[in-house]
């Protein structure tokens, strides 16, 4: 396999480096001084809020000039401003969708070296080297939108690589991507940082996934600077508590396992030779042959590959899919009076009964305000003003989210997003709480505390449905699990 | 992340310099974004507008009061991105996606496009790209209902052909539309857009007080 | 979305440069809609037919693509006839509606006219794919790359908006609010689905816009172009061909004495 071609690395310092979003009071970063030598691989941790991203946008040369913000200090790389020698910083961000800019797979690949001016011929030779090098085996007329969230983001990788940068920066690359897709992209940045010698640096709170490739660690301080400097293991081991407090997962800590009382309860939906797909009735099945109960104070984990149907088989048995065949209802301790049916459940009945948290919370968000957000439910089931009133207080307070109730929802973090949809479900009480992927991309505290609240529905005697991934989640929670893998269409 | 932006007078970071004129790759890509919602919209629109031109067409000359729908991608574009050119831009890529996907106004909606969006720019230039209260951007609104209806009476294939009274008719009902449709409801969407933190990259976004 | 997909053909029509497509649809709508009367425009509707077999496209998709032509003409024949401008001989005069001499070979024009326009659009862009016309436009026309190239990222995110719209619709479902308050609700609701869209495209659109200008997006400095878009012979046929539909068309209806130039 040809390695891409050798570049000398880049050597990045700052010096006092501070920025301020335009608009903002505070400063996203203050004071900070670091020197990174060529070819280092530094892995960058911190609190959220630490300026992390900042420092890879302004790394990357993308933040901006006196319309978007201000600067103190210096940040250079190779001795100069960033921004004036792009191209030589390769940026990959978090959201493998953000990023694709062409149709065609060879396209977005060839757009980086276009906007530098590389002579044509020679771009088609770095676009084949790259699509090598990150181990993406695609025809150039591929379609980008067809791809997985691990192959957009290797995608991502192999257009900053046809730059020839001399500093890579990844932005959290595998955060939103299943366990295949992060080894995959993880792979692919060890080849890449071992054949080029570029300068690397991660931000990651998967730490244990990047410990083999990197060779340094630095944590940023919430107020600004340098908390934590030097080799891996020291470093982890030195700022252990710090950084599990601020939601790193750390390798070597234990996760909790939440005490449950196993309170055990009615059945409350049962599905038998069950076939899902996302067009309803008429629609091909994506999975099919599904026998599964679900159980007041029981959890029940959905697994299997992409693709295997587990977001379908969430949203089927949430009430908002049709089944396609065998069959599925509720028993009549859930039902109460409201037919066997949920697909045919009014969306008023759906509310009591099943709830539902989607992989995307800013999907479900319907208001301007946390507090009017879930006022939604019980409203729409009429419930009495004073009564909503305590509800939306009692959850607020429960999920550590009433020093935002008069925030924006879109305004929130991606934690915050995550508790808030959890919340809103609840407000209007259901049985059965369905939700699909939802650890995806939190970090440890966000985690630990999910997990938590979770236990407590389930002794509460409600039941829980979860589709995920996550291991652990499937470790700490679940009392039974559906492997989908093994099952094809009828 | 939590967004605490604070209007009230302090150190002001960029807010008091002098605006920009350059457009910025963020502005690009969101009007292009903003357009193509809009194009998508336009499309659908005029879709759902075969059933009741045919109905509308009955009263006379009041089918204007639709014209607003194809005029707020202009005005919305213009106040979200607050540059020179913004609202013919925003305007133009709307009509171009329209037209890509298919209507039967075939590539007359690309020069109908234009004229909206000047219409609109228009406006906003007089205001020297500066004020964006309720005012100018009802103002704009209008102005581009005028456009469009005083287009249309001329040259399109429905209303040219009505009788003078009714095409007094069209063109009053084309002005009240862009006031409401293209004006207001612009007025509110960037509103919207702002208290959600979308647009937290652009001055429109950062002179509401969401303190929290 | 199918409605946007670029249809792949092997006709010629598919090999020409998009800039020249886009002339030679340009240019025959300039020209037609100069003037309201059916022989320019049944005119250029007979050259348009007789050149449609190059495009290329199969009879079922033809029809399927200009579906809002066949529906629009007649609707807006009738309603010219009915309320169009009245001259010469009445035919049917009953309260508002008057059908005349004058208005119905005013419908007959609007009618062939909408065709006229709207055919050679529909089919010369059906088979254009976006990237390649961005190409054209930047390299033929040297219109600046800033702005098509933003532009087409902003319209290559619209495949991403349906998947969203329907994550929107099951929401609403599973938040309880997806069937209240009747025709007024829904188009309440219809309203909210398509701003909360419009808030996740302008904050993907920003992320995107970050993601470009990392590759070096967005300076003034030149850039190259990895896939060549020039102007050939074919292309240059194209755009007579249009040009000559055109004329033809004005000649035609200049010479029966029906050129009615609505400026005039």
């Amino acid at each position: 396999m040809p390695s891409v071609s050798a570049q000398a690395g880049a050597r990045v310092i700052a010096r006092g480096w501070g920025w301020r979003h335009a608009g903002r009071r505070a400063h996203a970063v203050s004071a900070l001084d670091l020197v990174i030598e060529p070819g280092e691989r530094v892995l960058l941790l911190g609190a959220s809020g630490a300026g992390k991203s900042t420092l890879l946008a302004g790394l990357a040369g993308v933040l901006g000039g006196d319309e978007d913000g201000d600067s103190e200090g210096e940040l250079l790389v190779d001795g100069r401003e960033p921004a004036s020698q792009r191209g030589r910083v390769g940026l990959v961000l978090q959201d493998p969708d953000s990023q694709v800019v062409l149709a065609r797979v060879g396209d977005d690949v060839a757009f980086g070296c276009e906007n530098l001016a590389v002579p044509r011929d020679e771009i088609w030779r770095r676009v084949h080297e790259s699509l090598e090098a990150v181990g993406l085996d695609l025809p150039l007329g591929a379609s980008t939108t067809e791809l997985s969230g691990g192959q957009k983001q290797r995608l991502a990788l192999a257009g900053a690589l046809a730059m020839r940068p001399g500093l890579l920066l990844l932005d959290e690359p595998t955060a939103n991507l299943d366990p295949a897709g992060v080894v995959e992209v993880r792979d692919a940045v060890a080849r890449v940082s071992e054949s080029t010698g570029a300068t690397l640096v991660v931000v990651e709170h998967r730490v244990s996934v990047w410990l083999p490739v990197v060779d340094r660690v630095v944590v940023l301080a919430a107020g600004g600077g340098v908390l934590a400097d030097g080799r891996p293991d020291d470093v982890l081991r030195a700022q252990r508590d710090t950084l599990t407090t601020a939601g790193v997962w750390v390798p070597g800590v234990d996760l909790p396992v939440p005490s449950r009382r196993r309170v055990v309860g009615e059945p409350l939906l049962e599905a038998t030779g069950l076939a899902v797909g996302r067009r309803g009735a008429r629609g091909p099945a994506v999975a099919a042959d599904i026998d599964l109960r679900v159980v007041a104070g029981r959890a029940v984990a959905v697994t299997g590959a992409n693709g295997a149907g587990k977001s379908t088989l969430a949203l089927t048995v949430a009430g908002l899919l049709p089944p396609v065949g065998g069959r599925f209802a509720a028993s009549p301790a859930l039902a109460a009076g409201a037919g066997t049916s949920p697909i045919r459940w009014r969306p008023r009945e759906l509310l009591t009964r099943i709830g539902t948290v989607f992989q995307d919370p800013e999907h479900q968000f319907l208001s301007t305000t946390l507090r009017r957000e879930l006022a939604v439910g019980p409203r729409a089931l009429a419930v009495p003003g004073p009564e909503i009133d305590g509800r939306v207080d009692a959850l607020l307070e429960r999920l550590r989210l009433d020093h935002l109730a008069a925030a924006n929802p879109f305004t929130l973090s991606g934690g915050e997003k995550r508790r808030l949809s959890v919340a809103t479900i609840l407000a209007s009480r259901p049985s059965v709480l369905v939700l699909d992927e939802p650890t995806f991309g939190q970090d440890a505290r966000t985690w630990r505390e999910l997990v938590a609240f979770l236990a407590e529905l389930l002794d509460d005697g409600r039941a829980v449905v979860a589709v995920t991934h996550d291991a652990d989640l499937v470790s700490a929670l679940a009392d039974d699990v559906l492997d989908l893998s093994s099952r094809g269409a009828a | 992340m939590s967004v605490h932006t604070s209007a009230t007078g302090r150190e002001a970071s960029t807010a008091t310099k002098a605006p920009a004129r350059r457009w910025r790759v963020v502005d690009i890509v969101v009007a292009s974004v903003i357009g193509v919602a809009s194009g998508v919209v336009f499309w659908a629109w005029g879709v759902a507008y075969y059933g009741t031109d045919v109905l509308l067409s009955f009263s006379g000359g009041f089918q204007g009061i639709f014209n607003g729908m194809w005029l707020f991608a202009g005005v919305l574009g213009g106040i979200i991105i607050r540059k020179p050119g913004a609202a013919v831009y925003t305007e133009v890529v709307a009509a171009v996606v329209s037209m890509l996907i298919g209507t039967q106004w075939g590539f007359s909606v690309l020069i109908w496009g234009i004229v909206q969006g000047l219409a609109a720019e228009i406006v906003l230039a007089l205001f020297l790209y500066k004020s964006w209260r309720l005012g100018v951007v009802l103002l704009a609104g209008t102005v581009a209902g005028l456009a469009v209806g005083l287009m249309d009476i001329t040259f399109s294939s429905s209303a040219a052909a009505l009788a003078p009274e009714r095409q007094f008719v069209y063109v009053a009902s084309s002005i009240v539309s862009g006031l409401v449709i293209a004006g207001l409801l612009s007025w509110l969407a960037a509103r919207g857009l702002a208290r959600s933190g979308a647009l937290n990259r652009f001055a429109s976004g950062r002179t509401t007080e969401t303190l929290v | 979305m199918s409605i946007l997909a670029t249809i792949e053909t092997t006709g010629v029509v598919s090999r020409v440069n998009p800039v020249a497509k886009l002339l030679a649809a340009l240019v025959i709508a300039i020209v037609l809609l100069l003037s309201i009367d059916w022989v320019s425009a049944g005119t250029a509707l007979v050259l348009e037919l007789l050149l449609l077999p190059w495009a290329g496209l199969t009879a079922r998709q033809l029809v399927v693509r200009t579906l809002p032509l066949w529906i629009a003409a007649p609707s807006s024949v009738l309603v010219t006839a009915v309320y169009g401008r009245d001259e010469g001989a009445v035919l049917v005069d009953w309260q508002v509606i008057s059908v005349t001499e004058g208005s119905l070979s005013l419908a007959a024009a609007i009618g062939l006219r909408i065709l006229a326009v709207g055919i050679p659009g529909i089919v010369l862009l059906a088979t254009t794919d976006p990237t390649d016309l961005a190409d054209g436009l930047g390299q033929v026309l040297r219109l600046p790359a800033r702005f098509v190239l933003g532009a087409l990222a902003g319209l290559r995110l619209v495949g991403l908006f349906m998947d969203d719209w329907r994550q929107l619709a099951l929401a609403r479902r599973a938040r309880g609010v997806a069937d209240s308050g009747g025709p007024i609700g829904a188009l309440r609701r219809f309203g909210q689905q398509a701003f909360a869209l419009l808030v996740l495209s302008v904050r993907r659109g920003s992320k995107l816009a970050t993601a470009m200008e990392a590759k070096g997006f967005g300076s003034d400095e030149p850039r190259t172009w990895a896939r060549p878009s020039v102007l050939g012979g074919r292309d240059i046929v194209l755009v007579a061909l249009g040009a000559a539909v055109a004329a033809a068309a004005v000649t035609a209806a200049v010479v029966a004495g029906t050129w009615a130039f609505v400026l005039a």
